[in-house]
């Protein structure tokens, strides 16, 4: 174990951090405003990295250009959603709830494996394959720009949720919802659009990991799991701390990778996910109570 | 009354058809079989407890582990191996049930850390070299009764059937008895059945040994019917799906809920697989279709919905 | 005579509001004692210290000569303490009966037996001829006098009632009342929070007054109702 290979891990670690971040916030901000874990969220990820792999590969859209559109498409993609599945089933038991996005999970993975099989599909930027030395590591570029591209997109949702009309009447409906109700927040909408702005946050994610990262049905899976545990170490609910929570499981994850062999890193990463379920179920950075 | 008439008939027809059947139905029938057997384990935890696990997989995995590796390497039979797992996975249960409920894990977030301790089984299977890593392992064919190896898939299918009516009838003298009162209660309103003197942990222990030991059982004839076992195949979230699935679809908390669910499941899923044939997925895809469907206008299952008519 | 329930000092803090302050309460064998205060008195929150949903944050609490302190309620119901929810809590599914037995089985393993006792109980409280009506079904009286019942099927000692008569009409509270002077009569203590003042006058031996967690006032029902401290308490709130 070198130094030169720490800071790799570190570093790789952080720029993967930054993605897991991001698909956590639209995770964490569906919880605050719906009081559900969804389960598609990695799936409905899964489809916005076909929609940016089809754009690549059949109109020669770069994936970061794609964004452009499948941001918008899978925001009303996920509005939809909300309103015809979620919403009819506001009053079931929260069980049932959770079923639902595991029955929506399970259909949208398949969907897409009898679609387009279960081949590893791969999209091309111009970027891909650029990278730079720092120190002894080596950092990609395409990796960077997901990282930052991340934040950006992170930062930006921040800011639209304490700027915006509509941002406000989300946080209110997030901290009071019979007091939102009363304020003449017209919460079904609001409600549609939490799920579509979660939706549209893993759009972005899936086409910022498109070029360095493979497309398959099940893609989806590890960074809905990653998103879990990073919501969970931050806090459900919590924005800030679905961020930080993305860093900290990006790098438990990175140097698990390089300090244990196999694929035991994710023993590492379930470990964590496990103990701050039991003893801190607000999460380490606070958040809606898990009781 | 004409209820039990119809049951002894069906059950009549499962001990007397399958030696007349093609080999074709008699594998789906096997299948149905072996997804009601899971579903009726999980249904003692999810069902009656109300408990959501979405990991029973970690204990499908510990029973297929436990008897094959006596079995290959300390060649016991898997007869015994079966009860061994059981074991385990009883122990296992109550380890990680008793973690999750002392903390006050409820809902989703007990579904959520019962898939992470089944996700961790998997890792650990497939990073560890002494149980076959993720190459699995296999056991070959041969005939030989005392070691639960079977000419032909009929004897599998007796196998498969005294077990599921064993976890039927357990089922059913469960819900008839103070346990079945009790978990009833503590799925209803935990608050209450502890006001009212139930010890909610002592019942969902309860329920999770039984559920873990009846679910480990199916990870043996698993591994016993196919002849090979990997980490994905047995501690995959696919299976804890699995088990849930024909008890939520056919009434979860209702002693034949997971039959009937499975009744229904798994011919589906059958003849979507052979209308698409080639077509990886259709099956599940149609799984997902029908859970959401289910859930938005059946949310107590068939079983549930034709009591309320 | 002799207590049942001793109560050192109680505190419960919710982070930085004290819901229930330093009290002291005695309830002895065979006495009816009112609770009573104005709304977010913490009276609630004394029963959920005193039955084991809340850890107490400081003091004592003595139940037939043990501590109770740091026990499941399951754990204190079977010691013969048994208490009832202000908003009820049946279990929705189940019927009548059902629930009632549940309660029932803290006495017996036999589900005939407990089949049996929960019958009478139901009988007792005025539920029989809605024994196998989903609970759900059964309206907020019936709900309240399931309740009881199945906290009587606990056969306790000692039962802690929270409210079971507000919103209730005045036919309802007659029989409710008289329902508590036959459970008394048998030989049950009771501890009664309850907003309806005519019926805690009528059946308390003793009233306790909370006010912002703290006691303020103790005694006889004709005295307390004098007390400056405690009218001052209930006009504050109403002004
Ligand atoms: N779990 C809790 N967390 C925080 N504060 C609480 C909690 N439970 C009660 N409180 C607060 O403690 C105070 C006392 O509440 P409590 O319910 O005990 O009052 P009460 O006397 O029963 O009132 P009421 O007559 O309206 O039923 C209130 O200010 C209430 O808001
Ligand atoms: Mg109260």
């Amino acid at each position: 174990m070198t130094w030169g290979l720490l800071l790799q891990a570190v570093i790789s670690g952080l720029l993967l951090g930054g993605v897991y971040g991001l698909v956590a916030s639209g995770l964490t901000l569906i919880f605050g405003v719906l009081r559900i874990i969804n389960f598609a969220h990695g799936a409905i990820m899964m489809l916005a990295m076909y929609a940016s792999y089809w754009l690549h590969a059949l109109g020669g859209v770069d994936p970061y250009l794609s964004i452009l559109l499948t941001a918008p498409l899978f925001f009303v993609l996920g509005v939809g959603v909300q309103r015809v599945v979620i919403e009819p089933n506001r009053r079931a038991a929260e069980h049932n709830q959770l079923l639902l996005t595991l029955g929506l999970a399970l259909f949208l993975e398949n969907l897409a494996l009898v679609l387009w099989q279960g081949d590893f599909r791969t999209v091309r930027s111009a970027i891909s394959g650029t990278s730079f030395m720092l120190g002894d590591a080596l950092v990609e570029g395409a990796r960077l720009v997901a990282c930052a591209g991340a934040v950006v997109v992170c930062v930006g949702l921040f800011a639209w949720l304490r700027l915006t009309d509509a941002g406000k009447a989300l946080r209110a409906l997030a901290e009071e919802p019979e007091g939102a109700a009363l304020m003449g927040i017209d919460v079904t909408r609001i409600r549609g659009v939490a799920f579509g702005m979660g939706a549209a946050c893993v759009a972005v994610a899936g086409a910022l990991v498109t070029p360095f990262f493979y497309v398959a049905p099940d893609v989806g899976e590890s960074f809905n799991i990653m998103a879990f545990v990073v919501v969970v170490l931050g806090g459900m609910g919590n924005f800030l701390g679905a961020l930080l929570g993305g860093f900290v499981i990006g790098l438990a994850e990175s140097l698990g990778a390089t300090l244990l062999p196999g694929s035991l890193k994710y023993l590492v990463v379930f470990l964590l996910f496990v103990l701050v379920l039991l003893l801190r179920p607000e999460g380490i950075f606070g958040g809606a109570r898990g009781r | 009354m004409a209820a039990r008439a119809v049951g002894l008939v069906a059950l009549a027809a499962l001990v007397a058809l399958p030696p007349l059947l093609p080999k074709y139905f008699l594998e789906v029938l096997i299948s149905v079989l072996f997804y009601a057997y899971l579903g009726e384990s999980w249904n003692v935890l999810g069902g009656y407890a109300g408990q959501f696990s979405f990991g029973h997989a970690a204990f499908f995995g510990i029973g297929a582990y436990t008897s094959t590796l006596l079995f290959l390497r300390l060649a016991v039979s898997p007869w015994i191996g079966m009860v061994a797992g059981g074991l385990l996975a009883a122990g296992f249960g109550l380890f990680a049930g008793s973690l999750s409920f002392r903390y006050g894990l409820r809902g989703p977030y007990f579904s959520l850390v019962t898939l992470a301790f089944a996700e961790m089984l998997r890792v650990v299977a497939v990073n560890t070299k002494a149980v076959g890593s993720s190459l699995g392992l296999s056991i070959a064919p041969r005939s030989a009764p005392a070691l639960f190896l079977f000419d032909g898939k009929l004897p599998y299918y007796y196998v498969i059937l005294a077990m599921a009516l064993g976890a039927v009838l357990l089922t059913r003298a469960i819900e008839r008895s103070k346990l079945g009162y009790a978990l009833h209660a503590v799925r209803e309103n935990e608050d209450a059945a502890e006001a009212a003197g139930v010890d909610t942990l002592a019942m969902k222990l309860r329920a999770m040994a039984i559920s873990s030991f009846l679910t480990a059982l199916g990870g043996t004839f698993y591994a016993q019917y196919y002849g090979y076992i990997d980490p994905s195949l047995t501690f995959g979230p696919a299976v804890s799906i699995q088990g849930l699935l024909q008890a939520i679809v056919g009434g979860a908390g209702t002693v034949l809920g997971p039959f009937v669910g499975s009744f229904v499941l798994t011919p589906i899923s059958e003849l979507s697989r052979a209308a698409l044939r080639g077509r990886a997925g259709a099956d599940v895809m149609l799984y997902g279709l029908i859970l959401v469907l289910v859930i938005s206008f059946l949310p107590h299952g068939l079983v549930g919905w034709f009591r309320r008519r | 005579m002799s207590d049942l329930l001793r109560v050192r000092g109680l505190t419960k803090r919710f982070g930085g509001l004290v819901a229930v302050n330093r009290l002291d309460l005695d309830v002895g064998a065979g006495e009816i004692v009112g609770l009573i205060g104005p709304n977010g008195a913490g009276k609630t929150t004394a029963f959920h210290v005193i039955s084991g949903f809340h850890v107490p944050s400081a003091g004592e609490i003595v139940f037939k000569g043990a501590s109770v302190v740091g026990q499941k309620p399951h754990a204190i119901c079977r010691r013969g303490l048994a208490r009832t929810f202000q908003i009820v809590q049946p279990f929705a599914g189940l019927t009548a009966l059902e629930n009632v037995m549940i309660g029932a089985f803290n006495r017996t393993g036999d589900v005939a037996e407990g089949r049996a006792h929960a019958r009478e109980v139901l009988d007792f409280v005025g539920l029989g001829s809605h024994r196998d009506a989903p609970a759900r079904t059964l309206t907020l009286a019936d709900r309240k006098r399931l309740e009881m019942a199945r906290a009587l099927a606990t056969q306790p000692e000692l039962l802690l009632l929270d409210e079971v008569m507000s919103g209730l009409n005045p036919t309802e509270i007659d029989q409710i009342v008289g329902l508590l002077r036959t459970i008394h009569a048998r030989g049950v203590a009771i501890l009664l929070i309850e907003h309806v003042m005519r019926a805690v006058m009528a059946l308390s031996h003793r009233l306790v007054v909370l006010h912002h967690g703290e006691k303020i006032a103790q005694g006889p029902p004709g005295e307390v109702a004098r007390d400056r401290r405690v009218i001052d308490a209930y006009l504050g709130e109403s002004a």
